[in-house]
């Protein structure tokens, strides 16, 4: 079927029905939808008047982005050990933006990411903290987004390899840290950066695959560890692992896909993170980035599915330009929610991904064309050609020193 | 993230006489830094005086005050949680009062992975898991659906079996809202290692199903579970009568919840697969159904829904084909 947008009317009839239960669960859904209702039908008002409409505050986000790459206020002293996320959530916001900061803030910001680069391999959250997988995949990421040869050269792939044996578990599971908790985010983060820097080893990750398998859950998606609570972060993790493992295969993606689709919210049109929770601009991209991901797994059987986009491209859209937009610039989880970086990065991410689809169909925007970002590679959140690029640079120089194995 | 008022009486290190020894060390940012966050000046402070025993590798009684103050001031930095530890295992502290410490962090930032990887550390030196229940049945109180609460939960149910009283934890949780699918899972997960999946065990779990969906039954929760736990029932989602007029009865009664007409089409699916497929559980039935779920009663999936169909109208064509063929080789 084509891609269409959805009017008021129909959108009102998909209202949430308590079935005379009222819980907590029903009356959080419930009030969500009225705030998201009277934004919808303001909208459409306006969109009566002027079809650009819903317009995308590009120029907004970019100079907020541009500021907060320079300096951020107090507030964010909770995110003192997230430093090179915060480069990183920046840079593919503003490469999304088609907004780049110029060379020399680039060089400047590899040098900054070369301070948080640990003596043992690996990156901490800022200068002469421990190296943590996450910190890490945000610093290997942001160095692939710069591109420059100083950027590639900057990662001493050596001992970041060392650093990724010295998290692994014998079960294949990944600690974030030396003495840290494992979880999922771990094994993805580790197949990521070991993948784009070219260090990776069957050996490193052997087991992982089997791993991560135990963390399907009986609803289809991944969990954070096995028997937890199938979740859209998780569940993103499990499956980008597996597909740059070359491994889905292990996995029931029939059920996967299945979950993944009934996270799409029926009025909203945004994405929950798990069953019967309140939809969430992030998961635009956790859950959304999904889709092309399957698409391609399932191509494998018959063709035409790398073509075939299974959620709602124009509904995520519309939640997103509509529901999600900050005065002022940046992103937001929902309305009534006040703007982050994090949100402003992976709902801007999502708004790609619901654009471009699988990245091989003709993009569908939904308002102006200038609503339009640049495509992201949906397993590592970085464009396809800057991931191409890292991926190449490091084949033509390889390590240093092989795998211990 | 505490409040203000406690900095009032608060001496900063560079003036207590007892740190006089240590010469603060900056943090490293380079000549041109980016995402350079304003600090107060109590956080650079404490900072500043973290980095230089931490490059000393100083593990002292002072140096366990200094990390509760760096905690306080950012309870996400993993290095401080890690370094601690280092303290803890150095110094031979009495964990029992560390174990009360975390805890009243953890009432403060229930939602942070460092606080409960800690708790989890720290119970596992001490092989005494006695209050883990009652904490985090402390946090599920203030938000039923807190993973990191979930996770620490399970893992300590897991690694020293208290599976005990957990059904009936899982029962007032569901009890009180139906539609929390943490509890849900959480369920799964008891039954999953500790009851296991006997018959008797799946029918239960199938008839507890059955009965929350009769009482709300737009409620995907509990659908999943049913699916979830009907994956252990040996006779296949198709294979259990009991569920199957469970359903019919409700699509009878005019019940078009999206989730009844998608397992309706998990039953004709089997039915199918097993070469038992009937006329009501078959391929037009399930393009019947998912027709009506893309253009009515769950637009919002409508590719997904007519991706599904197309499966089915292709399995209807090889069933055709099949008998054209079988009829042609009796002829
Ligand atoms: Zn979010």
């Amino acid at each position: 079927m084509e891609n269409q947008l959805r009017s008021y009317s129909d959108i009102v009839g998909e209202s949430y029905d308590s079935e005379g239960v009222p819980t907590d669960t029903s009356s959080d859904q419930v009030d969500i939808e009225t705030t998201i209702l009277k934004i919808y039908k303001k909208f459409e008002k306006s969109a009566s008047l002027d079809p650009e409409l819903p317009l995308l505050f590009r120029k907004s986000h970019s100079s907020i982005l541009k500021n907060w790459l320079n300096g951020l206020p107090k507030s964010y002293e909770c995110l003192d050990a997230s430093r090179t996320w915060l480069v990183y959530w920046i840079l593919h916001s503003l490469w999304l933006l088609n907004d780049m900061p110029d060379a020399e803030i680039l060089s400047h910001t590899v040098k900054f990411i070369s301070k948080c680069q640990h003596e043992e391999g690996g990156y901490g959250g800022g200068p002469g903290q421990f190296p943590h997988l996450g910190t890490t995949y945000a610093a290997v990421n942001a160095l692939s987004i710069i591109g420059t040869d100083e950027a590639y050269d900057s990662i001493n792939r050596s001992s970041l390899q060392k650093f990724l044996w010295t998290v692994r578990a014998v079960d294949g599971s990944f600690a974030l840290h030396k003495g840290g908790e494992h979880d999922i985010r771990g094994a993805y983060c580790a197949i990521s950066i070991a993948k784009i820097t070219n260090i990776y080893t069957d050996a490193l990750f052997d087991k992982t695959a089997e791993w991560i398998v135990g963390c399907q859950t009986y609803e289809g998606g991944f969990a954070g560890c096995p028997g937890m609570e199938a979740h859209g972060g998780y569940a993103f993790c499990g499956l980008a692992s597996l597909a740059l493992l070359n491994r889905t295969t292990l996995c029931d993606v029939d059920a996967l896909l299945r979950w993944c689709v009934n996270r799409q919210m029926r009025v909203e049109g945004g994405f929950q993170g798990r069953t019967n929770k309140l939809v969430d601009g992030c998961y635009s991209f956790w859950q959304g980035a999904a889709f092309p991901i399957i698409s391609a797994i399932l191509s494998k059987e018959s063709k035409e599915m790398i073509e075939t986009v299974f959620f709602n491209q124009g509904a995520l859209q519309e939640y997103i330009i509509t529901c999600c937009q900050a005065n002022g610039g940046g992103l937001i989880d929902k309305p009534g929610k006040y703007r982050d970086i994090y949100h402003t990065c992976y709902t801007l991410s999502g708004l790609s991904v619901a654009q471009h689809g699988t990245g091989l169909e003709d993009a569908f925007i939904v308002g102006a064309p200038d609503n339009e970002l640049n495509k992201v590679h949906p397993l590592h959140n970085v464009a396809p050609h800057l991931v191409y690029n890292a991926v190449h640079y490091f084949i033509r120089h390889p390590p240093p020193v092989k795998d211990k194995n | 993230m505490y409040d203000s008022d406690s900095d009032i009486g608060w001496t900063f290190y560079k003036d207590r006489p007892e740190w006089k020894d240590i010469t603060p060390v900056p943090e490293d940012d380079g000549p041109n830094p980016v995402v350079v966050i304003a600090h107060s000046e109590k956080f650079e402070d404490v900072y500043d005086y973290f980095r230089a025993v931490l490059q000393k590798n100083e593990k002292s009684e002072r140096v366990l005050q200094l990390t509760k103050d760096a905690v306080e001031l950012n309870p996400a930095n993993y290095t401080v949680w890690q370094y601690r530890r280092d303290i803890l295992k150095a110094l031979g502290t009495d964990l029992r009062s560390e174990l009360d410490y975390v805890e009243s962090v953890i009432k403060h930032s229930p939602k942070n992975y460092q606080v409960w990887h800690h708790r989890r550390v720290l119970v596992e030196w001490l092989q005494d898991p006695s209050q883990e229940l009652e904490l985090t049945g402390d946090a599920l109180l203030q938000d039923p659906k807190n993973y990191h609460a979930w996770q620490h939960r399970q893992w300590a149910m897991k690694t020293f079996g208290l599976y005990g009283k957990e059904m009936e934890f899982v029962e007032n949780l569901i009890k009180e809202d139906v539609r929390n699918n943490s509890a849900w899972n959480q369920r799964y997960f008891v039954v999953n290692n500790h009851f296991g999946w006997s018959d008797m065990n799946v029918q239960k779990e199938i008839c507890y199903a059955m009965e929350k969906i009769k009482f709300v039954k737009n409620n995907e929760s509990a659908w999943n579970y049913l699916r979830g736990v009907m994956l252990h029932d040996k006779r296949g989602i198709s294979g259990n009568a009991v569920v199957t007029s469970f359903c019919e009865e409700l699509y009878n009664n005019k019940c078009r919840s999206p989730y009844l007409l998608a397992f309706i089409i998990d039953i004709c699916d089997d039915a199918i697969k097993k070469g038992e497929s009937s006329s009501f559980h078959g391929a037009d039935r399930a393009i019947e159904l998912c027709h009506a779920l893309a253009t009515k009663y769950d637009k919002i999936r409508s590719k997904y829904w007519n991706y599904i169909g197309e499966k089915f109208k292709k399995l209807k064509k090889e069933q055709e084909d099949q008998q054209n063929n079988t009829e042609t080789e009796e002829n």
